[in-house]
């Protein structure tokens, strides 16, 4: 039911809108109608005005998409401040251009490129996900980005490569939330190697077929749609493969509740939030709670990957 | 005299409804944010450690500024602690959960910062209960025993907001301050009150 198929362009239809009529995108997100989306988030969108045409996603057709306001103005981002408001407010400071992102490490051919580069290397399309924050509540989110696989073949991981470790930016000057040590700047987060190299994990840059707003972690950020909203690190600077366990930022902050995998899991309570059930952004002030789904509801795709394992204590 | 002590209770009253309005031009005018329901919890939650605070402050007042009328509006500021107190449990309750008391009892139980929260309210309803003049005259000496539960309650409404936050604990910090120094002052009352 959440599986992504690939979609020949030719199955295109020119003026297909999306379920949430509000927030439709026109012409293959070429050129988006300044009427339908709001100029809400234009001050806080990169540099780049708009992303080469990419496959959109078809799936999701029952669940309806957060509304791009919500995705915009709704936000844990601490480098700009640890409000939810913070990022909305604050991250039109960041300069996006020019960025270079490097994958280096355990590979054979390392890479260094911009996010022009980037998206010519390896096509782009688009990703309609659920985002479950570990918070306990979520959203529907359509991304356009890349898989991450595609990226970490061209640099051929070697042997040695068993986890994949990602860095964010540390600019106090720009990213002002890091003027406060809140957390172990610059933001870090990790995959094991299978993790990062399953198809649903992907780079990216793109939201409602617009360039990615800064807010939400442009350049370009990684969405890993089974773990919790902060495995998902925005801003990334370095893609580096290694062999042991990275620790990430919320690791380093608060062992006890958050470990490295942060799957999402109805089953295992976090000592703050419910994980059993979900607040779904957008909905009407009398709309019940959702059950959360075992890793977010894509089970089917990425169970595999933790079988045997005792979830209780990966946690 | 009596005249202006009416009067200042009055308007005491009205504006201490302020918190009800503001939201309610929070609802009308859309602006309650991405998320509605923690907006409106978080709101009321503010509210019942703000009255909370003032509360607890008529009696230093009192003795501070040796004017003893602050004592006259201490019990309509304790009772609305418990009102907010109640608006937002009920929030919880019933907007946040629907009812769903299974999931309730869990959340209760599994997390600390609920757990103290509800203690906290159910340990207001006996100061409600027994706020009324009539309540004051039958329990005697024991009154002043049991309202001394306010203490506990501070305490345990702050430590309720500092382990509900993730990480910027900068602003239940404030309110862990504000407490501490109005029970701080109460030490100092009943040192010299022995001396």
């Amino acid at each position: 039911m959440t599986k992504i198929k690939k979609i020949p362009s030719s199955e295109i239809t020119p003026e297909h809108i999306y379920n949430d009529r509000r927030n439709f995108l026109k012409n293959l997100g070429l050129i988006v109608s300044s009427t339908a989306l709001s100029t809400f988030t234009n001050k806080s969108f990169a540099a780049l005005s708009a992303l080469p045409s990419f496959i959109q996603s078809k799936e999701h057709k029952n669940e309806k998409l957060s509304s791009l306001k919500d995705i915009t103005s709704y936000n844990n981002y601490y480098e700009f401040g640890t409000s939810k408001s913070d990022p909305h407010e604050h991250a039109d400071l960041l300069k996006v251009d020019p960025w270079s992102i490097s994958i280096e490490g355990s590979v054979t051919k390392p890479l260094t490129l911009d996010i022009d580069e980037l998206i010519k290397l390896i096509p782009i399309e688009e990703r309609i996900y659920r985002l479950r924050c570990v918070e306990g509540w979520s959203m529907v989110i359509p991304w356009v980005g890349l898989p991450l696989n595609a990226l970490l073949k061209k640099v051929s991981p070697t042997s040695n490569a068993k986890y994949v470790e990602f860095i964010s930016l540390k600019r106090p000057s720009e990213m002002i939330g890091q003027k406060d040590d809140m957390l172990d700047w610059p933001y870090t987060e990790g995959l094991r190697l299978d993790e990062a190299m399953h198809p649903l994990t992907i780079l990216a840059v793109g939201l409602y077929g617009k360039v990615l707003p800064k807010q939400n972690g442009a350049p370009i950020r990684l969405v890993v749609p089974w773990k919790y909203g902060f495995k998902s690190i925005k801003a990334i600077t370095k893609i580096k493969l290694v062999e042991k366990m990275p620790t990430t930022t919320w690791m380093k902050a608060n062992p006890k509740e958050y470990g490295f995998y942060a799957n999402v899991n109805p089953e295992v309570d976090h000592p703050r939030w419910t994980q059993a059930t979900e607040r779904r952004i957008g909905e009407s002030l009398l709309a019940p709670r959702l059950k959360t789904r075992m890793f977010n509801g894509y089970q089917e795709e990425v169970a595999h990957l933790y079988q045997g394992m005792d979830l209780d204590r990966y946690f | 005299m009596k005249f202006n002590q009416t009067y200042v209770k009055r308007l005491i009253f009205i504006l201490s409804l302020w918190p009800l309005l503001s939201i309610s031009i929070n609802i009308f005018q859309d602006t309650l944010g991405a998320n509605p329901i923690e907006f409106i919890e978080r709101h009321f939650g503010k509210w019942t450690l703000i009255f909370l605070c003032l509360t607890l402050s008529m009696t230093p007042l009192r003795r501070i500024t040796n004017i003893s009328q602050w004592i006259l509006y201490r019990r309509m500021l304790g009772l609305f602690v418990f009102f907010y107190a109640s608006i937002h449990l009920l929030c919880y309750i019933a907007l946040d959960y629907h009812f769903d008391w299974v999931d309730i009892k869990n959340d209760i139980i599994k997390h600390r910062y609920v757990l103290v929260g509800f203690l906290a309210w159910l340990l207001l309803l006996p100061l409600a209960i027994t706020s009324s003049d009539k309540m004051i005259r039958k329990l005697k000496a024991n009154w002043k025993l049991l309202h001394r539960l306010i203490y506990v309650i501070a305490i345990l409404g702050v430590l309720h907001f500092i382990w509900l936050v993730k990480k910027d604990i900068t602003e239940p910090l404030i309110y862990a301050a504000i407490v501490s120094i109005l029970l701080i002052l109460r030490l100092n009352i009943l040192r010299r009150k022995k001396l």
